[in-house]
């Protein structure tokens, strides 16, 4: 199919009133979120989803299209204004960003945010567009061990690599495939973790576990948290840009989309490790290296298309594959399925009117996003002065409703309290909420490849490795989970070893230590004014 | 004896401690300036940061005035912070800024001034902006 057509008939779909509208409550909704630290597009996805039952798939998903790129431009002005992240994908931000705005020149670094949000946030859209189809013709000539080998390999990247501590990560990651299993197996019909209950055999219902462990962990969270030193807000008029500054600033914005939105598309890329990379590569590219550290442009510019052309490249696996590589989009998987959708390669042949109108949704959506962020940035940072009891009633209420409208069952509610303990629990011992999220979603799925593969080769684990994709992502796999020990003995030698190459250990030294902040800073994404001002809520930002 | 002076960073909070700080220096008090937050919103312009206090602190140094800063931050709103803190330290005087206010917003939001000045056991100073003398 032509992809320009479609894209056209996407347009003609996404541009009907209704539809329309939906794209404003969206990104309207969406930049509210993302301003708001802890509330994030995954947990307003996760909230309305119940809310969304009634309406038509393609409105729905125009709505969390918008949700999900509204929360990437919302968290930069929290960023820049308050010197606390939106959203952890917006902590690079912070460093120039902050310094810029306490230089008085706040404006101009929201006018770069926000320009460059759309500028590589329709560059993004539009290689989403290109590049979706291709993976599609790709993707349905993989069998089921290939396609068991990517999400272990998904799963394992996203637990590995982000996040400050793989414990952590892989307890989260086990406790989400746990609560994924709860239910009747599906091939033979046994009950799996239900202890008797007969209202479990159905499973968890993926709703009630993202609205608990993202809406009511986070809001017990925040109600043992809840007195805090308040901060000022630096006031700011009309963004605007001076010559110089567009000068300064559309390099960066190109340089940001080309790293944002290939580690988007990866499986494990996430938005901070391309926001970081950008923010590295700008501070060593600029002509004005001396203004870094006191808010240079370029370091707002770069990270914030980086992590806009991330949002985009997260959604190629997304549709193309069914892979989910970041909460928002895990969310909107499970979306797919509470309508009925399979997503997955098929999803284009099948569903193509609803993907392409999602597509051209996303343009729409970035130009609203401009529109209502450059001259009103300064509106939305007044939404920081909420009462955070109030806020948190609110999605109380909303979490509520949402958990007993999905099966109409008071059975559902204990689950919600009892998940939201929980998703308590992981905040207040640093889990990361990510991997549980996409455990819960992919487990079920990843668990139907390896038993169809193993169906298929009779039960011999051989099976596994009968496709050549399949070894090639076991050993990426492997490298993945042995590099850091790796490392970790190479360092451990090189006191010894590194008396004669002492230059060219120190060379490479510097990208350890990248890498090594990286993670670091991503996943607690600790705001530097408070330790829980940053912890997104959702683990959106990665990715 | 002590000059309690309720400050928030607005006109209205200025003209309240110029005039507290006159007050202070004819009567050679101490002066306890209170400058509170509920902390339950992210952001509060009215919850000074640092270096606006800062800049108090070498105003009241420089005049040579006894004084005490502080900035309880305790879900209490403002007007229970103030009078709190006049019963605390047994105060002599209780300054305030007055701004105007719509019938309808103190209906909604309450009025700080006007709890302190119904509820305050000693003499309270209210001060409009730019009359602070």
């Amino acid at each position: 199919m032509d992809v320009f057509s479609s894209l056209m008939d996407g347009f003609a779909t996404a541009l009907t009133p209704m539809n329309f509208l939906y794209a404003v409550i969206g990104v309207v909704l969406g930049t509210a979120v993302g301003v708001l630290p802890g509330i994030g597009p995954a947990m307003s996805i996760a909230l309305l989803l119940p809310v969304t039952y009634a309406l038509e798939p393609t409105s729905a998903f125009i709505m969390f299209a918008g949700i999900y790129y509204g929360g990437m431009y919302g968290g930069s002005t929290t960023s820049i204004l308050l010197n606390t992240p939106g959203e952890s994908s917006s902590v690079v931000t912070a460093i120039e960003g902050n310094k810029m705005a306490k230089a008085g020149r706040a404006a101009q670094a929201l006018a770069t945010a926000a320009i460059g949000s759309f500028v590589a946030g329709t560059i993004g859209t539009a290689l989403l567009a290109v590049c979706a189809p291709i993976v599609v013709t790709f993707a349905v000539s993989l069998g089921s061990p290939s396609y068991f080998a990517i999400m272990v390999l998904a799963l394992l990247a996203v637990t590995a690599v982000l996040g400050s501590s793989r414990l952590r990560g892989f307890a989260s990651l086990g406790l989400g495939l746990a609560i994924g299993l709860v239910g009747l197996d599906s091939v033979t019909g046994q009950a799996r973790l239900t202890f008797g209950q007969p209202l479990l055999a159905d499973g968890l219902d993926i709703v009630v576990v993202a609205v608990a462990i993202f809406a009511v962990g986070e809001a017990l969270w925040v109600a043992a948290h809840l007195r805090r030193t308040p901060l000022n807000i630096i006031p700011v008029g009309q963004p605007w840009m001076g010559k110089q500054d567009w000068k300064r600033s559309w390099k960066p914005w190109l340089r940001g989309t080309a790293f944002g939105f290939p580690f988007g598309a990866l499986p494990a890329g996430g938005a901070e490790i391309p926001t970081f990379l950008s923010y590295v590569t700008e501070k060593r590219l600029s002509k004005h290296p001396e203004e870094f550290g006191k808010g240079a442009i370029e370091g707002v510019a770069g990270p914030e298309a980086a992590n806009n052309a991330a949002a985009a490249g997260t959604l190629t696996p997304m549709l193309a594959l069914g892979l989910p590589t970041n909460a928002t989009a895990a969310v909107m998987l499970a979306a797919f399925t509470s309508y009925g959708i399979q997503p997955g390669p098929q999803l284009f042949e099948s569903q193509g009117p609803l993907v392409w109108a999602l597509i051209a949704s996303l343009f729409i959506g970035n130009f609203l996003l401009l529109v209502i962020n450059l001259p009103l940035a300064p509106l939305w940072a007044r939404l920081l002065q909420l009462p955070r009891p109030y806020l948190y009633a609110g999605i109380l209420f909303f979490a509520t409703l949402g958990a007993y409208s999905v099966n109409l069952q008071a059975f559902d509610l204990v689950i919600l309290l009892v998940l939201g303990a929980l998703g308590f629990m992981m905040r207040r011992f640093g889990l990361p909420v990510l991997p549980l999220i996409l455990g819960v979603i992919l487990g079920p799925r990843i668990e139907g490849q390896l038993r169809k593969t193993l169906k298929l080769s009779a039960g011999d684990p051989s099976g596994l490795f009968s496709e050549p994709i399949a070894v090639v992502i076991y050993i990426i796999v492997a490298i993945i989970l042995v590099w850091p020990l790796l490392l970790k003995l190479w360092r451990r030698n090189r006191p010894v070893t590194s008396f004669l190459p002492a230059n060219a250990s120190r060379g490479s030294e510097p990208t350890d230590v990248t890498r090594g902040s990286v993670s670091h800073g991503s996943h607690r994404a600790d705001g530097p004014a408070d330790g829980d001002v940053g912890r997104d809520g959702d683990g959106d930002g990665d990715g | 004896m002590t000059i309690v002076v309720g400050y928030v960073p607005t006109p209205e909070g200025e003209a309240a401690l110029t005039r507290a700080i006159s007050e202070a220096r004819k009567s050679n008090n101490t002066l306890l300036v209170i400058n509170s937050s509920k902390g339950d919103a992210l952001v509060d312009n009215r919850y000074a940061q640092e270096p606006e206090i800062q800049s108090i602190e070498v105003r009241l140094a420089t005049q040579g005035i006894d004084h005490v800063i502080k900035q309880p931050v305790r879900g209490h709103d403002a007007a229970a912070e103030v009078l709190d803190a006049a019963e605390e330290h047994d105060a002599e005087l209780i300054v305030i800024g007055l701004r105007r206010r719509t019938p309808v917003g103190k209906l909604i939001m309450g009025s700080t001034a006007q709890r302190i000045l119904l509820e305050a056991s000693c003499p309270v100073l209210a001060v409009k902006a730019g009359m602070a003398g």
